[in-house]
Formats: C-alpha cells, sequence, structure tokens
C-alpha cells in the first residue's frame, strides 16, 4: 500500500464515520459540528483528486457559510417543548435504512460491472495547470461562461427569496 | 495510486447515509444537513471522474463550482423557510408539518 491509499483509507472512514453522526446526533449543533468533520474529509479528498481550488473553495464556502449558517437556524428554531423533544428519526426510519442500503448495494453492483471502475488516474500533462484551466473555462464564450452567469443570477434569486422569506413583517 | 472504484465506493456510501438521513429525521433543518451529504457525495463523483478521465475537459470541475453554488442557494432558501415555518407553527418537527395532508 502507497502513502496516498493510506491517506484516502483514514480520511474515507473518517468522512463516513461522521456522516453517520451526522443523520444520528440526537443534539442539532452536534449534527452540524459533525457535518464540519465531514465537510473538511470531503476538502481532503478533492486534494488528493488535485483539484486543490476545489478544496479550498469547500472550505471557505461549505465550512464557513454554510455550516455556519445551519448554526445560526439550530439557534433561532430551538425550542424544548414537548413536539420537537421526541426521536431524532421517525417511526418509520427502518425503511428510510432499507432503502439506503439497497441504493448503496445496487450503485455497487452497477458500479461493479462497468470497465472502468478499476483504473487508475494518468498522470498531468507537463506544463497542465488545472486552475488556470478552470479559470479559463469558466470564462471563456467556448467554455462554460453561460452556467457560470446562471449560476449567479441563481444566487442573486436565492438570496431575494431568502430575504422575503425569513422578514418578519410586524 | 488510488483506484478509481475507491472513490466511487466513498461517494455511494456518503450519498446513502444523507439518503437515510433525509428519509428518517424528525427535524426540518436536520433533513437539509443530509441534503448536503449527498450534493457532497455527488460533488466527489463529479471531481472523481474528471481526474480519472480526460483532465483537460474542464466540465466536472465546473459543474462541481456549479453544485457549490446551487447548494448555497438551496440552503440560504431552505432555512428561511425553516425559520418562517417556526414563526408560524412554533415547530421544525417535519411530521408535525402537514397541512397539505388530506
Amino acid at each position: 500500500m502507497t502513502t496516498e491509499q493510506i491517506i484516502f483509507l483514514i480520511v474515507g472512514a473518517v468522512t463516513l464515520l461522521s456522516a453517520l453522526m451526522v443523520v444520528t446526533a440526537r443534539d442539532l449543533v452536534h449534527a452540524a459540528l459533525w457535518l464540519v468533520a465531514t465537510l473538511f474529509g470531503v476538502a481532503v479528498v478533492y486534494t488528493l483528486l488535485n483539484a486543490g481550488f476545489l478544496a479550498v473553495v469547500q472550505v471557505v464556502v461549505y465550512i464557513g457559510a454554510i455550516a455556519i449558517l445551519f448554526i445560526f437556524a439550530v439557534m433561532l428554531t430551538r425550542r424544548q417543548t414537548s413536539k420537537d423533544t421526541g426521536p431524532a428519526v421517525n417511526k418509520n426510519w427502518w425503511l428510510g435504512a432499507l432503502l439506503a442500503a439497497l441504493t448503496f448495494a445496487g450503485l455497487f453492483s452497477l458500479l461493479q460491472g462497468w470497465s472502468g471502475f478499476s483504473k487508475t488516474a494518468s498522470a498531468f500533462p507537463s506544463g497542465f495547470d488545472a486552475v488556470n484551466e478552470l479559470g479559463l473555462a469558466l470564462v471563456s464564450p467556448t467554455g462554460y461562461v453561460l452556467p457560470f452567469e446562471v449560476a449567479s443570477v441563481l444566487l442573486v434569486a436565492a438570496l431575494v427569496g431568502a430575504v422575503y422569506l425569513a422578514f418578519n413583517k410586524k | 495510486m488510488i483506484p478509481l472504484s475507491w472513490y466511487l465506493i466513498l461517494a455511494a456510501g456518503l450519498f446513502s447515509v444523507g439518503l437515510f438521513g433525509v428519509l428518517a429525521r424528525r427535524n426540518a433543518v436536520a433533513i437539509l444537513l443530509s441534503v448536503e451529504l449527498m450534493l457532497n457525495a455527488v460533488n466527489v463523483n463529479l471531481v472523481a471522474f474528471w481526474r480519472y478521465g480526460d483532465v483537460a475537459q474542464m466540465a466536472g470541475q465546473v459543474f462541481a463550482i456549479i453544485v457549490f453554488a446551487v447548494a448555497a442557494a438551496e440552503v440560504a432558501v431552505g432555512l428561511a423557510l425553516v425559520i418562517s415555518v417556526y414563526r408560524r407553527r412554533n415547530t421544525v418537527a417535519a411530521e408535525e408539518l402537514d397541512l397539505l395532508k388530506w
């Protein structure tokens, strides 16, 4: 086993275990903090895949903004009434667990039959700069400038919608 | 080198855990947390296919960035909805919100 593989196994195990804690933790603040651990694990996976820019974006956007937004939402909606202090999962949780296990088994068997399943990565061509290429692809008219602009419009629309929904009219 | 299969299995596991959370959790905020897990699993797949396919084709990374933007928008609107529902109904438990259920 190479060092890279050992790092992947450790990070993958930590990521999956913290993901399990996210969906089982009784306390929502703990669930949000476990989500931060999961997101860090995914950022390390991006680094292993030579996508350094995405790893940084993952830490800045996901952990810095989205996870903190979750903690704010938990803070604003916390209440110790009888309604909200029941079990963490609903009474049909076993059906959800069965469906999730079936999804995993289905994905696994589907992928196992695919010829490219265990292929290894080829080395980068010499002089290839992934961040530079990504920046060019995002702004060039022959690349992905339209999805990029649509994403910015979507963000503005979501911002306006979120302000409108959460606005206290009184 | 790490074979592609390891990344795909990790992503499948992450997606299934998120699916379980979406189906089983009672709290609406916890359901949104689980949706984030599923979106991250998709992103791992996109970046893995970029790296193991033709690296000069940046589509995998570009779509991962679009997924980031969609996730941010989804969380902003979702949490605003949760806070709005909490103001009106005083609960965020998903089974209490049965106004559309006949």
